[in-house]
């Protein structure tokens, strides 16, 4: 019993740095509908900052004050990467500014190793606090009973913030109806501020808080972003309680895993989080979102329709130039087109789903690593030849997507996008850990193409032909009845229901065939670079996907491949520079802001423009 | 205006400039890929070390007359990047050969890689037994001393104490369970009463260490074999320190002795553990050792880690081999890697070993002891990988036919 206890203090304890930051992501997602991936880098940020703080600052008060600096420092940051990156962007599709949090984390990740170095920094320990009290006999240290004793303080601070006070009661409002509020007379653009520099500063407080258990080091942005978004959505996305409620479910339930399942480590959060999302869809506190509530800011949608002669000729000439290629490229530059044409099919697979179909998944690299695994999983097993292996990947896929598409597609909105999210990180936990038949993270290896595609050459047609057949497949679903099916339940699903269309099994068959596409690509992939490993199913797989899509324009037709070209050759380009992140993060935003729209959009846009111009000058 | 194109001039100027200057030199090209900025704290030594030995070398005129030339790309820590831009370094940038990687993963992407199109990769760090054993093949090498070697000098320790019931700790990877296989297999091999009561597997770097020292805890081990390392290690020997875990327990640390996680635990170091690691403090003057570390230090003005003796004795493995080939081209060169000999190297002399290429660079063992603020091993001694392998039979069985 004595035991338990102790367990229960060690998972609260956990509890309450995650709280602090997860609670501040939530805010931020509740109020400006940002799905704030750079919130792990306030995190690390708080963690360095608070380090060099305690430093300078001496004793007790110093270790204290320290802390509380450190939050209003990393506030302030948080307002002025609000003020520059994201206020620009608010009227962008939704979920668009994702991308620009992306480019952040690049930035402050360069930043930081440029500041801090590249060696982990061990926390200072709280003055006066090391060292363990017995609890019932069990050692606990104190620095935990003093976090456990804190996190009600911090929970009825942000209580009576948002409760009691008018800028709380602002904050609840936005929350509700943003568009009301502006019409209320309230200042929206300070509002989002205020609210993105509170829940960095509370992202701050985290990393600072966690410092006497821990450190500060380069890797745990990333290391913490997962768990952040686990806890806010199964605690219901914007809501503080649920928040609070499921980081101390989940951290207790991780202790106990560590006990009695060790091996339970990777995945137990995501189960949950799959668990509690098929059972409750908007999380355990959140509210159902209404339909069209932040979709389609701005003007609506153009229809889409197929190109005109002048766009028609200009796909055959490039098609043309692809064809005739390795007459004149050297062997590097066709293995860099081959990594273009997957990389872009791959794209293309989202944007069909993602565009057409309005459904935002991010975990579409379970499909992608998925087809990979399949073909890979024939070769190295059964020495399957690698004609028939192939075929393997998109029907593997296809079927991978079929099993998570049928859990996923009740749901909408955010909440499709994590369900999609754990169920790709449990295929990747898969990978990663049945070492028996995945060989775990050293991969499969020695997976090549049969002799006839042996040569550069000969791959680079192979993945020309399947490539872009892909790609005009997927165009030409999109101009077919089902495609106009499909928007029709993008845009309107009750008039679209009205009409006899059954939006849900539409979806279905769409999320699927995204999945069988997104497994051809990930077939061209293995053979091409002759093995495979759970990288290619990790989250960030997911969203250099979703980056590109975004990049190059969610409402056009050829976001998904321009977006994956343009990453392609830029990546290729800064990575040979030594501060590529922060380069390639400057780059990022610097999209963003000038084309919010994406590439392609923008480019449309201001051809219009100038069209249109030019015919009223003609009137 | 004219100001526009005095820049255009100049600039156009300096773009016909720059490949003249290029072409003036005719070095020996060695393409290097590494995670230089996801792995920082490793890759930066790692490539301070290949730095130095190039600027040795190179003042003493060189290879075959030539002057050697890494050329570092960064790979994102994704092996399919670093497929990509090994191609480049090969066709295009005229590479003679690969090195680099610490990430096991990208090290084996590469050495399937290598095998398919016929090129030679140096292994500078990756620790993973597959790389020359089960995923073996004739093109790849390797430097580092493997998982298997540095755990079994572990367990040959571990054995030595009456200890019967041991908990492990690692990383829920291949790394941290090839390193807790191995541990198991060596020390039951050596006592076979030996039982494991723990097995415990925090995620990579996202350690739950209060939960984790509860656990081992409770299974009452008498020993605790760790495998954690980076902020994890940091973590769990905070909070096994807090809660009295280690008192009384001899715990053997993989890697932990090596000062790249040695150092940021600055005087919250786990005194007595019995640890791999590079105890470069402690080397006697007029050693080779010591000459290294001198040299390092005077050249950048930072104590060594263990990732600037790798990247030192990579250079020298390459050089060495170059000259043995006399040439550049790749079977010339892969056949002088087979059983090549380096008799001067500050670990003493090293050896590709032709049955496995594997190279015969051994691990410092030792205690770790506090010594004015800062963890530091004690009583270490250097050990080859001899007697810690394998046998010959079972290592040529494992490997695929070449």
């Amino acid at each position: 019993m004595a035991f338990f206890f102790a367990q229960f203090l060690t998972g609260l304890a956990n509890a309450s740095s995650l709280f602090l930051v997860a609670s501040g992501l939530s805010l931020i997602f509740g109020v400006t509908r940002i799905v704030n991936f750079a919130h792990g880098s306030f995190y690390m940020l708080g963690a360095f900052i608070g380090i060099t703080l305690m430093q300078i600052l001496p004793g007790a008060i110093g270790f204290w004050g320290a802390i509380l600096l450190t939050g209003l420092a990393v506030g302030l940051i948080g307002a002025v990467v609000e003020m520059l990156v994201l206020r620009p962007i608010y009227r962008a599709p939704e979920l668009f500014q994702l991308v620009a949090t992306f480019g952040v984390i690049l930035v402050i990740q360069d930043l930081a190793l440029m500041t801090w170095g590249a060696e982990d920094r061990l926390g200072p320990r709280a003055p006066g606090l090391r060292g363990v009290w017995r609890i019932f006999g069990e050692p606990v240290p104190k620095y935990d009973i003093v976090i456990i004793a804190i996190t009600p303080f911090i929970l009825f601070a942000l209580w009576y913030l948002i409760a009691r006070t008018r800028a709380g009661i602002l904050v609840r409002a936005a929350t509700q109806d943003r568009e009301m509020v502006g019409a209320l007379g309230v200042n929206q653009a300070w509002l989002f501020t205020g609210v993105f520099a509170l829940g960095s500063a509370l992202a701050g407080w985290g990393g600072a808080l966690q410092l006497p258990k821990g450190g500060a080091d380069l890797l745990m942005d990333f290391n913490i972003i997962g768990a952040v978004f686990v806890v806010v959505v199964i605690g219901g996305m914007g809501s503080l309680p649920g928040a609070f409620i499921a980081t101390v479910l989940i951290s207790v339930l991780n202790v106990f895993g560590v006990t009695y399942l060790p091996q339970s480590t990777l995945v137990l959060m995501f189960v949950v989080m799959a668990v509690v999302l098929i059972i409750r869809p908007y999380g355990l506190l959140g509210r159902e979102e209404v339909a069209g509530e932040h979709g389609q800011v701005g003007a609506p949608d153009m229809p889409i329709r197929p190109y005109g002669p002048v766009g028609q000729a200009l796909v055959a000439a490039l098609l043309l130039v692809l064809a005739l290629l390795p007459v004149f490229a050297d062997q590097f530059m066709l293995i860099l087109m081959i990594d273009m044409i997957v990389f872009a099919l791959f794209a293309a697979s989202l944007h069909f789903i993602l565009g057409t179909g309005g459904l935002v998944s991010f975990g579409h690299a379970a499909f992608f690593g998925g087809g990979a695994y399949a073909a890979a999983l024939l070769v190295f097993h059964t020495d399957t030849p690698m004609e028939l292996a192939f075929l393997f990947a998109p029907l593997a896929a296809g079927l991978l997507a079929l099993a998570i598409g049928w859990f996923c597609i009740r749901l909408t909105g955010v909440y499709f996008a994590m369900l999609t999210l754990a169920f790709s990180q449990l295929v990747w936990s898969l990978a990663y850990q049945w070492r028996a038949v995945t060989r775990g993270d050293d991969g499969l290896v020695n997976i090549w193409p049969s002799d006839w595609l042996g040569e550069t050459a000969s791959y680079y047609y192979f993945t020309l032909i399947l490539g872009v057949g892909g790609i005009l497949f997927l165009r030409h679903v999109i101009h077919a009845p089902f495609g106009y099916a499909l928007r029709a339940g993008r845009d309107s699903p009750r008039q679209a229901e009205a009409m006899g269309i059954n939006v849900k099994r539409i979806q279905f068959a769409a999320f699927a065939l995204a999945g069988a596409m997104a497994g051809l690509a990930g077939g061209i992939f293995v053979f091409s670079k002759g093995s495979v490993f759970p990288t290619e199913l990790e989250i960030a797989a997911s969203f250099d996907a979703l980056i590109v899509v975004f990049l190059g324009g969610v409402k056009t037709l050829a976001g998904g491949v321009v977006g994956a070209g343009f990453m392609t050759v830029v990546e290729d380009w800064l990575t040979r520079l030594e501060y590529w992140r922060l380069l390639l993060g400057l780059v990022i935003i610097a999209v963003v802001i000038i084309a919010p729209e994406g590439i392609v959009g923008s480019i449309r846009t201001f051809w219009n423009r100038i069209r249109g111009s030019e015919e009223e000058a003609a009137k | 205006m004219t100001f526009t194109r005095r820049m255009i001039l100049a600039a156009a100027a300096a773009l016909t400039m720059a490949p003249a200057a290029v072409r003036a030199q005719d070095t020996i090209k060695i393409g290097e890929i590494n995670h230089y900025k996801r792995m920082a704290a490793f890759a930066e030594p790692y490539k301070k070390g290949i730095e130095l030995a190039l600027k040795q070398i190179n003042a003493d005129g060189g290879v075959l007359g030539k002057p050697l030339e890494y050329i570092y790309r960064d790979d994102q820590g994704d092996p399919a990047e670093a497929v990509k831009i090994a191609e480049e370094l090969m066709t295009r940038d005229g590479a003679v050969m690969l090195t680099g990687t610490i990430l096991s993963h990208v090290g084996l992407a590469l050495s399937s890689f290598a095998a398919e199109k016929g090129y030679l990769y140096l292994a500078a760090e990756p620790l993973a037994d597959s790389l020359v054993w089960n995923s073996g093949n004739p093109n790849t090498f390797r430097l580092r001393a493997s998982t298997w070697i540095q755990a079994a000098m572990l367990a040959e320790e571990a054995a030595k104490t009456d200890a019967v019931k041991y908990a492990t700790i690692a990383p829920n990877y291949a790394y941290g369970q090839d390193a807790v296989a191995a541990f198991k297999e060596n020390l039951k091999r050596l006592k076979p009463e030996v039982e494991f009561v723990a097995e415990q597997w925090p995620a990579l770097f996202k350690i739950d260490a209060g939960a984790e020292v509860q656990a081992i805890e409770r299974a009452k081990p008498d020993a605790i074999y760790n495998v954690t390392f980076g902020s994890d290690l940091a973590k769990f020997v905070r909070e096994g320190g807090d809660r009295g875990l280690f008192d009384g327990r001899n715990v053997y640390g993989l890697l932990t002795g090596e000062p790249e996680y040695l150092d940021p635990l600055g005087d919250e170091a786990p005194e007595g553990w019995f640890v791999t690691g590079y105890p470069w403090y402690g080397f006697a003057d007029g050693t080779p050792e010591k000459a290294f570390v001198d040299a390092y230090m005077a050249e950048t003005g930072e104590t060594p880690k263990i990732g600037s003796l790798v990247g030192y004795l990579d250079v020298l493995s390459v050089a060495a081999a170059i000259e043995k080939a006399g040439s550049t081209d790749t079977p010339a060169l892969i056949a002088a890697f087979e059983g090549l000999e380096i008799p001067d190297t500050p670990i003493g002399p090293l050896t590709y070993r032709s049955l496995d290429n594997q190279s015969t660079m051994g691990a410092y063992v030792g205690t770790l002891a506090l010594q004015d603020g800062k963890g530091v091993m004690v009583d270490w001694s250097y050990k080859g990988p001899d007697g810690y392998m394998p046998s010959d039979e079972e290592i040529t069985a494992m490997r695929p036919a070449d």
